[in-house]
């Protein structure tokens, strides 16, 4: 096909256990040759194992995975800085490969030699670098130092002028390991629209992250690897929310059918996490409501049962309880039946990220637990980069447990006092 | 029945791929494969990254001297001093034969070929180790690194020319034509400590035991090679073996055609090319054997 632009097939890259020293001394091997052993043949491992995708041109695909779950192996293979084991990779066009910024810098050098030398290791011809000089300055910032050595420049001038060269590489394909996260977050930003610049001029990026977020903002699709193998692919809000469940088990919607939890007065039937048109999602948009919704049976009359959830998020840090304030939630008492309570959490309320929900069903006076069920449910707030959110137009990490949107006014003061 | 936007009917799609959808402009195309083991040398793709070359033998030249008080002038002063130290014990004290050439001209005319290929050698043995932060983030064909580490101890090796033509001066020697076979002995000077700088560079990688073998195999290397000595008192019946040193035809060659003595096609100057073009491709295959697996070991 002529869209292809990258065709991985079986790839498989298997590194000795130990690493260099284990048995690759200069000493045992002499000691082999005289003692005729060998090494020991299992004491390797596939740090990529049966990795088979396709990329079209114009595609950006996300790469995560846990710490050693093969992503930089990976690039490492695409970017022939090692060679597989076994498998075959076919490139369509001129790779730009960008595993760390600054690479070959030396601090002794002038900025401008640096921009030079930086640039023609990263594949760029000279006459392109010249070309685009004055931008790359521009980009990084540093026009009045560009003549000092890189040795007397602050980190993030530093930092600002190793990543100028790199936005400025243009290949067919660019293969990107986590240098986002350098400099203040206004030149992230930069960068983060320069990437996507990248991608809109039909290039494609291979992008591999732990930041969670900008996979999401800048990736449709994404590959999620695990010990070496391909263990989802597919659109990104899919497979980010897959990974971070991957260690709890728990989706956005789960009903019981049997082993129901609860007691003699009532049971849990099912819990989801709906949007505004009561659909289960996985993957909710920061600017829209977010319904938890239950649904529970009462087998004895005469119990006013309330419903409270427990909202923690990817640190285990409790974002907020809630109990249900309406007047019948709180006063009536229910009749046996099957009830579905809905609680709306506002939008711009919830940072992004990964929340996990904790059901309960409680009586408050006196104080009875009928059911507790711990992450009951999971679902991801997605922020979007159209400046419509409580980001605003900033593309950078946000902290913070919560993101409102508040109400900003600014008058201005009287001058003259 | 389905119509494009311009109202025509959408052309009959084969699956054979024989008609593209849309034109295909002529990309490169790479393939990745596992390490084929012993390849072909693939020279061309260092063509390829010729400007890569050049940048990384201009960087170790301008990083040389910086921060040092006496900067370039280091080329000369090396040679200098061990031309001093040289005159004094091997050709005052030791009354070492020198050709009948004044002894200080003598050996310097040696040293500087000498220094070269001992500079060149080291330089490019530890090479790949020093530029391991390149080796693990980009590629490019390893074999630029020890070559433009190999270019770099040209730029002494000009300037203490210079401090050789002033010599000839004062003693009075004029160049004879055969100066303009000098450039032939500077690059298999070159070559010479490249063909052996590949092997190293490339067991460098692996077994970091080079480092320290480089200054003691450069040291004996030395005594094997006429440069404080003639090679006249080396018995004749050992002259064959003495030759397999390409540093001896280089040496040789070197006052031949600096100084005019000698004959240029010696039995050494044959060994000197041999020697150079065996060890060279060996070590060139060698290399070529292991790049694919620096990123991994270094």
């Amino acid at each position: 096909m002529s869209d292809t632009s990258i065709i991985v097939d079986t790839i498989g890259k298997r590194y000795r256990l130990g690493g260099a020293e284990a048995n690759d001394s200069l000493r045992s091997r002499l000691g082999q040759l005289v003692r005729r052993t060998k090494a020991k043949p299992d004491d390797s491992f596939w740090a990529l194992d049966e990795i088979s995708f396709s990329a079209k041109q114009g595609e950006t695909i996300g790469i995560i995975g846990r710490n050693g779950a093969g992503k930089s192996t990976l690039l490492k293979v695409l970017s022939r800085i090692t060679s597989p084991t076994r498998g075959r990779v076919e490139i369509h066009g001129r790779v730009g490969c960008l595993l760390e910024v600054g690479t070959g810098f030396h601090p002794e050098l002038s900025g401008r030699d640096n921009v030079f030398l930086n640039g023609t290791i990263l594949g760029m011809k000279r006459s392109e670098i010249r070309r685009h000089f004055d931008e790359i300055v521009a980009f990084a910032e540093v026009e009045k130092f560009i003549d000092t050595p890189v040795k007397h420049y602050s980190s993030g001038m530093y930092l600002r002028l190793a990543f100028a060269v790199a936005a400025h590489l243009q290949p067919e394909i660019l293969i990107v390991d986590e240098v986002l996260a350098v400099g203040d977050a206004r030149f992230q930003k930069k960068c983060l629209d320069k990437m996507e610049d990248v991608s809109r001029h039909g290039r494609t990026v291979l992008f591999v992250s732990h930041n969670m977020p900008s996979v999401t903002r800048l990736c449709p699709r994404t590959i999620l690897l695990d010990k070496g193998r391909v263990l989802a692919d597919g659109p990104s809000h899919d497979v980010v929310s897959a990974y971070l469940r991957g260690g709890l088990g728990t989706t956005a919607e789960r009903t019981w059918a049997t082993d129901r939890p609860g007691n003699e007065i009532a049971n849990l039937h099912a819990a989801r996490v709906v949007d505004e048109s009561g659909a289960p999602r996985d993957a909710m948009d920061i600017r829209k409501r977010i319904g938890i919704q239950i649904e529970y049976e009462v087998t004895k009359s005469g119990h006013v049962l309330v419903p409270n959830f427990h909202c923690f998020n990817e640190e285990g840090a409790c974002v907020f309880v809630a109990v249900d304030t309406s007047t019948e939630g709180q006063h009536c008492p229910k009749e046996p039946g099957i009830y579905s309570t809905v609680a709306w959490i506002p939008a711009n309320f919830l940072s992004e990220g990964t929340i996990v929900v904790n059901i309960a069903l409680s009586t408050m006076d006196p104080v009875v637990v009928h059911f507790h069920e711990r992450d009951a449910v999971a679902f991801q707030v997605v922020d979007s980069l159209t400046g419509d959110s409580a980001r605003g137009v900033y593309a950078g990490p946000m902290p913070g447990v919560v993101r409102p949107m508040l109400d900003w006014a600014t008058t201005r003061a009287v001058r003259d006092r | 029945m389905l119509v494009n936007r311009d109202g025509g009917p959408l052309p009959a799609v084969k699956d054979d791929g024989a008609t593209p959808v849309r034109p295909i402009t002529p990309r490169e195309v790479t393939v990745i494969v596992p390490s084929p083991g012993w390849a072909s040398l693939q020279l061309g793709q260092v063509w390829k990254y010729r400007e890569l070359l050049a940048f990384l033998a201009w960087r170790d030249i301008k990083v040389r001297y910086k921060q040092t008080y006496f900067g370039v002038a280091w080329a000369v002063l090396q040679p200098l001093f061990m031309m001093l130290v040289f005159s004094l014990f091997f050709g005052r004290f030791a009354k070492l034969p020198s050709d009948g050439l004044p002894y200080p001209l003598f050996t310097l005319c040696a040293l500087l070929p000498w220094q070269l290929f001992q500079y060149s050698l080291s330089q490019s043995s530890n090479s790949l180790v020093k530029s391991e932060s390149l080796i693990k983030k980009v590629y490019f064909p390893r074999l630029v690194i020890p070559i433009a580490a190999v270019i770099d101890g040209m730029v002494d090796f000009g300037v203490a020319l210079l401090l050789l033509i002033a010599m000839m001066f004062f003693y009075g020697f004029t160049p004879t034509l055969n100066i303009v076979f000098l450039p032939l002995f500077v690059l298999l000077a070159t070559l010479a400590a490249l063909s052996v700088g590949v092997w190293l560079s490339a067991l460098n990688v692996k077994y970091r035991d080079v480092r320290y073998t480089v200054p003691f195999l450069t040291q004996l290397w030395m005594f094997a090679t006429p440069v404080a000595y003639s090679s006249s008192i080396v018995p004749e019946k050992w002259r064959w073996a003495y030759g397999l040193n390409p540093m001896v035809g280089v040496v040789e060659g070197f006052r031949w055609a600096l100084l005019g003595r000698g004959s240029p096609l010696s039995t050494s100057t044959y060994g000197a090319v041999g020697g150079v073009a065996v060890l060279l491709f060996f070590g060139l295959a060698y290399f070529r054997r292991m790049e694919a697996h620096f990123a991994d070991v270094v």
